[in-house]
């Protein structure tokens, strides 16, 4: 059963939004982590290494 | 394999009348178009070599637990995580199965466009991949104006203007609470999953496509190809 | 099977079969590891930020937040000047509002589906199911026997007079003027309001069980109130506000897109009129691009150009088989 303490955030997102504003982009710190992440995620998807032996089969 | 034990003493004119039924065409069709070793490989060819190649088995797997939280939300009814700690936790995992179920997508898309997917009679696999997406974005729209809070409220009135400009706005009604939750939880998850399905069997049938030659970029080819069928993987 | 055809090898468009080597390859294995991967994050990210769940907008709320601004919205529904009365069609009949794209205006073809009187459906209906107010009723009769003329000044006079009004010891105070039954009206109007009646009201208009929430959320979004909570909160059209979520919390990010449309010129310009029609079909033809890269001549051509591919099978190129 999952407790009541776990069932809160641990951080709390609740409070006002941070933006970034740059000319006429204005894009909310949130998304723009989210942009970042997944722009990083594919260069490392790409960049990195895979290796077979002893790896994923 | 499975024999289906049968009278073996049926005539020729039975064999025939069998071979000719919907049941058996349609059997042998897709036997045909995808043999079980080509539906469910246990091989995969050498070139794959990259993590880029596990983002389409992410998005899978973030589209899962979205059904399965959208499952226990339907339990207890769209108000239910208002009020409940439980609640409330399974749609933070809905909510947050969603953010991966795009994130992972979107990096697939990026991967599969680097690779020209498409190449090799593969275009219906991407045609049924964009698709996909842009049903997807539906879905998740009709998630958003489902929500039954401030959030829901003000997307649905922010949305009604573009999409009354078109005249769709008419029929699909954003303000529409009942409306908006039954395209959510029925038509939109089974649309998503019919078009996923179909792209995991065209992925399947044409298989992975392979890398572009070497030196694609520095000679042109004009020799005329034999085949453009694609590989089995 | 496979075909056969004669035509010019294009490396954008065909590529020849694999002929090379296979290795084992467990895809049970890898969906189970995806699953439980995904699962984890989710788990992991639901514990971390939860979800955001800001409290909806009643018109209980907004009439007892800010008094005013009810009574100021309900004489434009009254007298059919607000952005619902106004709206046309797939609300209401209105010449010459909707969005055109060229001659065109597929809101104007598809017409009125979801009809709405916002004086009689956001005023005077609602008050006619109050009984108990022997001065309501007279107020109510008193107008609807009045000519068309007569109504339209009694508005124009409360508009007017509302501009000026104020709340004191939580009653709504409007100077007086020439508004004859308006004012009890939308006086009574603003208590109901402010009771929660006026929201039962949106949506048990003609039957018990209600899930179309139209005429209430037009009624909300009519206020000042409503626009303000949005745009505090950064979730108006200038402010990119389609991919924004409450709080910190990412939202909608892939509708970054079409959110785009709405901060540049000509759409906030030239075509700020029609810019809802405009961005859709411009949405509507990016999308069919999206779906038809592999025979758009040059798009398909941009992974061979950008050698992207040499760093993805470079383990193939450097023959690492």
């Amino acid at each position: 059963m999952i407790g009541r303490s776990i069932l809160g955030a641990l951080v709390n997102l609740t409070k006002p939004g941070m933006y970034v504003h740059w000319g006429f982009i204005q894009i909310s710190v949130a998304n723009l982590i989210v942009i970042g992440l997944m722009t990083l995620t594919f260069i490392l998807a790409i960049a990195i290494p895979f290796h077979r032996k002893g790896g994923r089969s | 394999m499975t024999t289906l034990e049968h009278d073996t003493s049926s005539s020729p004119e039975e064999d025939a009348e069998v071979s000719k039924q919907w049941t058996t065409r349609i059997r042998r069709r897709l036997v045909e178009m995808l043999p079980p070793e080509r539906l469910i490989p246990d091989r995969q060819p050498s070139f794959l070599s990259s993590w880029i190649y596990i983002f389409g088995a992410l998005t899978i797997g973030a589209l899962a637990i979205i059904i399965l939280t959208g499952m226990v939300l339907s339990l207890e009814g769209p108000g239910w995580w208002h009020t409940s700690s439980l609640g409330l936790f399974v749609n933070s995992m809905h909510l947050w199965s969603v953010e991966l179920f795009f994130f992972c997508m979107v990096i697939h898309l990026w991967g599969k466009f680097f690779m020209a997917a498409w190449r090799g009679n593969r275009q219906l696999t991407w045609i049924t991949g964009a698709v996909t997406f842009l049903v997807s974005v539906g879905a998740a729209f009709t998630g958003y104006v489902s929500q039954t809070n401030f959030d829901s409220q003000w997307i649905a009135t922010q949305a009604k203007d573009g999409i009354n400009s078109t005249g769709v706005g008419a029929f699909f009604n954003v303000l529409n609470f009942g409306q908006m939750l039954m395209w959510h939880i029925v038509l939109l998850p089974v649309g998503v999953l019919f078009l996923t399905g179909l792209h995991i069997l065209m992925v399947r049938r044409r298989g992975i496509v392979p890398p572009f030659e070497d030196g694609v970029n520095d000679k042109s080819e004009t020799v005329a190809s034999g085949t453009q069928e694609g590989t089995p993987s | 099977m496979t075909k056969t055809k004669e035509r010019r090898f294009n490396p954008d468009r065909d590529v020849n079969p694999w002929k090379g080597g296979y290795r084992p390859y467990d895809i049970a294995k890898e969906i189970v590891i995806c699953f439980v991967v995904m699962l984890v994050l989710v788990v992991g990210l639901a514990i971390v930020f939860g979800s955001p769940d800001d409290k909806a907008v009643t018109i209980q709320t907004w009439s007892n937040a800010n008094q005013v601004d009810f009574a100021q919205t309900a004489i434009t529904e009254l007298d059919g000047t607000s952005a619902t009365a106004q709206y046309g069609p797939p609300y209401n009949n209105v010449a010459d509002v909707s969005q055109k794209i060229g001659p065109f205006s597929p809101e104007a073809l598809v017409g009125v589906h979801i009809p709405v009187n916002t004086a009689q459906d956001f005023v005077i209906g609602p008050l006619e199911t109050v009984t108990n107010s022997p001065v309501l009723t007279m107020a109510l009769n008193q107008f609807n026997a009045a000519s068309p003329s007569q109504q339209a000044n009694w508005e124009s006079a409360y508009a007017t007079a509302v501009q000026k009004a104020k709340v004191f010891h939580n009653v709504l105070v409007v100077p007086l003027a020439r508004y004859g039954p308006v004012g009890i009206m939308i006086r009574q109007l603003t208590d109901m309001a402010r009771s929660g009646a006026l929201d039962t009201s949106m949506i048990n208009q003609d039957h018990f069980y209600g899930t179309d929430y139209t005429k209430s959320l037009l009624y909300v979004a009519d206020g000042t109130y409503f626009s303000d909570q949005g745009t505090a909160l950064h979730l108006s059209g200038g402010q990119w506000g389609m991919m924004n979520e409450t709080g910190n919390f990412p939202g909608q990010a892939w509708l970054w897109l079409y959110s785009f449309w709405y901060q540049i010129p000509p759409f906030t310009t030239a075509w700020e009129p029609n810019a809802d029609i405009l961005v859709s079909v411009l949405m509507m033809i990016l999308s069919v691009l999206l779906i038809l890269v592999p025979f758009v001549p040059g798009v398909r051509s941009i992974p061979r150009w950008s050698r992207v591919y040499r760093l993805i099978w470079r383990d193939h190129y450097k023959g690492r088989e």
